[in-house]
């Protein structure tokens, strides 16, 4: 029981990165981003790529972090993961979503990012194989908390947390403290307004996929250290991120965070009563029960 | 060249019961503007619940309940309407994405229960033991198989009248008034979550006869048939074809299911065999690159949607854009 609380606020930091980037996007775009979580996938492999990469090029950056089974070598690739990944959305976003956007098609939109999610995950899956891979072979030690009852946490998955728990602390302090946090706050509450006031609406559109792929990117790579890397990582996280989004209230960035913790720890504690084999619909029920009960989430505002 | 004929047989009956899916999604889409993202578990509620109540007894799953198979398939249909019934309620008084969100979310739920419900659908392993109808009197075989394609045939084109006598009737000009602007017909004293649950359901059971007959065809149905790639296929095709117009839903069923079939025969004669793997990764591409290269390139698909303009009893047909249509 214990052993599920903490395995669900864990995995839950890795939905909450997932779930900012996805509620900014659906919130300031107005479409729900099925694609979003492909961006997952393309930050964990786009670190596995650079982790190779300055191992074989440094040797001496392929050490170990502590007790971590993560190396220097993958924590600079995950900065140029986040980087790269940020790019990417943009990229997309250019390539396709504005120009669907710039129609007035909202619907269409969704129906586009079904099409960038099967071309993304499978562009990786043909170039990367279709198998799983890790970051590191090392068997990284569970340290035992407790033994009766027995308790094992992985030094990775208390550092992932803490990391977490950092970015979304970052991305508060900038969300309430920049002008840049303020722009976007005043595009979020009402465009055109925001826009006579002289804010760059195609410049806080851009800003939000870069903040949304970077979170993106480290969930990715969080998720392979955690689990593994494979290319149906968006496939899998697809449905917590949304639940996570929907329960923290589409538009809310502290809502999602939240509802990343809340949904990691629901799909662990419904292991307790539910077989394992399915647990990919307990993002589905949360979803449901979710918007039976509080249509908006716990943050959202009413939008109908 | 009879070998001809037989495939020519098996791909127009395939290709005519996603026709008949992609119908149904057209009434939900195309016309009532509602984005249905989870059609493989509507399309597979229809397919198991045939089967399970079509089937002779059973171990290995419940099920042997023996139906006739026209009862059997409305049974399904009915599977599917409720299932409809449950997340339409749930979802469709709230914004278009929820609606987008939870259907997907029904698809993946769906085929997970169905892996792992032995009990109820026999699991991985499928739902066996369904006997064909009429096929112990008739035998397998071409003869079979081409009746069969005229079952098929003569569904969809049943389903394509009903639509359209549905679209031109006051319901029609309803839903269509709501999907353009929701709050002028509710000022009109319409119900918009009423009309709209409606439509959705009525869609859903479409997409369940289109599954029940392709369990009916295949006698077995199993998880690997409500993946969400069919859910991408049959939107493809609508896309292609074009949304609001249910020929051109017809055509791009044909056009698409072809394209899939001959891209599938190519890549397996030509491709080298260890990329023989990578040849569903490599249609999924083709697929998901159809979705947006249309929606860039032609988002009023190949056949355009024909405005119908309700008048005094005359049905007028003009090509006009309609102005802020769907945003």
């Amino acid at each position: 029981m214990i052993q599920h609380l903490i395995d669900g606020v864990l995995v839950g930091a890795i939905y909450a990165l997932g779930a900012i980037g996805l509620t900014m996007v659906m919130h300031m775009l107005r479409f729900a981003n099925f694609s979003h979580a492909e961006l997952l996938s393309v930050g964990a492999y786009v670190a596995l790529v650079f982790d190779k990469l300055f191992s074989s090029l440094a040797p001496v950056l392929a050490v170990k972090i502590g007790p971590l089974s993560m190396t220097v070598a993958l924590a600079l690739a995950m900065l140029v993961a986040m980087a790269l990944t940020a790019a990417s959305a943009v990229l997309i976003d250019r390539l396709v979503f504005r120009r669907i956007r710039q129609r007035g098609d909202m619907l269409s939109m969704v129906f586009a990012s079904f099409g960038v999610a099967l071309i993304l995950r499978n562009v990786i899956g043909l170039v990367f194989g279709l198998g799983t891979t890790l970051y590191s072979q090392d068997i990284a030690f569970a340290m035992m908390l407790s033994l009766d009852p027995l308790i094992l946490v992985r030094p990775d998955q208390i550092a992932v947390l803490g990391v977490a728990l950092i970015l979304m602390l970052v991305l508060h302090l900038v969300l309430s403290r920049t002008v840049f946090g303020y722009a976007l706050r005043a595009v979020a509450e009402n465009a055109s307004l925001a826009q006579v006031n002289g804010i760059n609406l195609g410049r806080i559109v851009m800003a939000v996929w870069i903040i949304g792929g970077a979170l993106a990117a480290a969930a990715g790579v969080f998720y392979g250290l955690t689990n593994q890397i494979t290319p149906m990582i968006g496939r899998d996280l697809l449905m917590p991120v949304f639940a996570a989004t929907i329960v923290g209230g589409i538009g809310s960035v502290y809502g999602a965070a939240l509802g990343g913790f809340l949904v990691g720890l629901a799909a662990n504690l419904a292991l307790v009563v539910l077989p394992s084999g399915y647990s990919p619909s307990v993002p589905f029920l949360i979803i449901l029960t979710v918007l039976f009960l509080r249509p908006n989430g716990l943050f959202g505002e009413a939008r109908l | 060249m009879i070998g001809v004929i037989s495939y020519l047989v098996f791909f127009a009956t395939v290709a005519s019961i996603l026709a008949i899916a992609v119908l149904g999604l057209n009434l939900q889409w195309g016309n009532a503007g509602l984005f249905n993202g989870g059609i493989a578990a509507f399309f597979g509620a229809g397919a198991y619940g045939t089967l399970i109540l079509g089937t002779t007894p059973q171990t290995a799953h419940i099920g042997g309940f023996g139906w006739p198979f026209a009862f059997a398939l409305m049974g399904g249909m009915a599977i599917a309407a409720a299932l409809a019934w449950i997340v339409g309620r749930l979802t469709l008084r709230l914004r278009h994405d929820y609606l987008a969100i939870a259907t997907f979310g029904v698809a993946v739920a769906f085929e997970n229960v169905m892996r792992n419900a032995t009990t109820l659908s026999g699991g991985a392993q499928g739902v066996r033991g369904f006997a064909r109808p009429l096929q112990a009197q008739i035998g397998a075989g071409l003869f079979y198989n081409t009746l069969y394609l005229t079952l098929v045939v003569a569904l969809l084109l049943a389903t394509y009248l009903c639509l359209e006598r549905l679209l031109r009737s006051p319901f029609g000009r309803l839903v269509r008034a709501i999907r353009e602007d929701e709050d002028a017909a509710q000022s009109l004293g319409k119900s918009p979550s009423k009309v709209r649950l409606t439509a959705f359901i009525a869609g859903s059971v479409i997409m369940g006869l289109a599954g029940g007959l392709y369990g009916g065809f295949y006698a077995f149905v199993s998880p690997q048939d409500v993946l969400p790639i069919l859910t991408f296929q049959i939107w493809a095709m609508l896309i292609v074809g074009g949304a609001g117009n249910n020929r051109g839903a017809v055509m791009g069923a044909f056009l698409i299911w072809g394209a899939w079939t001959a891209s599938g025969w190519a890549l397996s004669k030509f491709a080298p065999v260890e990329a023989q793997l990578y040849a569903g990764s490599i249609q999924y591409i083709l697929i998901g690159s159809v979705i947006v290269g249309m929606l860039l390139w032609r988002p009023q698909g190949l056949f355009p949607e024909q405005l119908l303009v309700s008048h005094s009893g005359q049905n007028i047909k003009t090509n006009e854009p309609t102005k802020g249509k769907r945003t």
